[in-house]
């Protein structure tokens, strides 16, 4: 039990490692977001689920972190877009702009 | 163990806060502040299994709020202005 645990905490925190310097090495703001999101959401419901394989009573707490993290970080990675793309932000390659030409 | 993953977890926290000292935009800065949210949960987390104390995890959900409504206001902020 103890082990699994540490296995998967250890692949949340790749997975923080990965969304940290895809937010360094990205060329725009909308694929900074996708980055910043996705890995980060894989990243804390591993750690949660390591922490409730290595403290098996805390399950009910974990399991209400975990619900409030899978609910609110799309929501507010919404709200980050829609108000970049309101304020005029770009794509680096929009390929759609150049199939219109 | 568990210190080993508080030194992953802080170096990714390192990597996040250049951006975020960096960022050319405001919404750079604004998705940063989102990233380093979410890794202080995750640091909660580990640190409550390091002192084996079930409160941490009360702090963790209310820093999981604070910064989920930050990202939000500032997003109606970029969109809207005051």
């Amino acid at each position: 039990m103890l082990y699994i645990g540490y296995i998967l905490i250890f692949f949340g925190s790749m997975a923080f490692i990965v969304s940290a310097i895809g937010l360094l090495r990205m060329p725009d703001i909308y694929t900074r977001m996708h980055v910043a999101t996705k890995a980060t959401t894989i990243g804390i419901l591993l750690v949660i689920l390591g922490a409730a394989f290595i403290e098996p009573s805390w399950s009910l707490k974990l399991l209400l972190l975990a619900v409030f993290i899978l609910i609110t970080n799309p929501l507010s990675s919404s709200v980050i877009a829609r108000a970049s793309h309101t304020s005029g932000e770009t794509l680096e390659v929009d390929e759609l702009k150049e199939a219109q030409k | 163990m568990l210190t080993f993953f508080t030194i992953i977890l802080m170096s990714a926290m390192f990597l996040t806060l250049i951006r975020f000292l960096k960022g050319s935009t405001l919404s750079d800065r604004v998705i940063a502040f989102d990233v380093l949210s979410v890794i202080s949960v995750a640091l909660l987390v580990v640190l409550s299994l390091h002192f084996e104390q079930s409160f941490y995890l009360d702090i963790a959900l209310v820093f999981g709020l604070i910064g989920f409504l930050g990202s939000t206001i500032f997003g109606r902020y970029i969109e809207k202005g005051i």
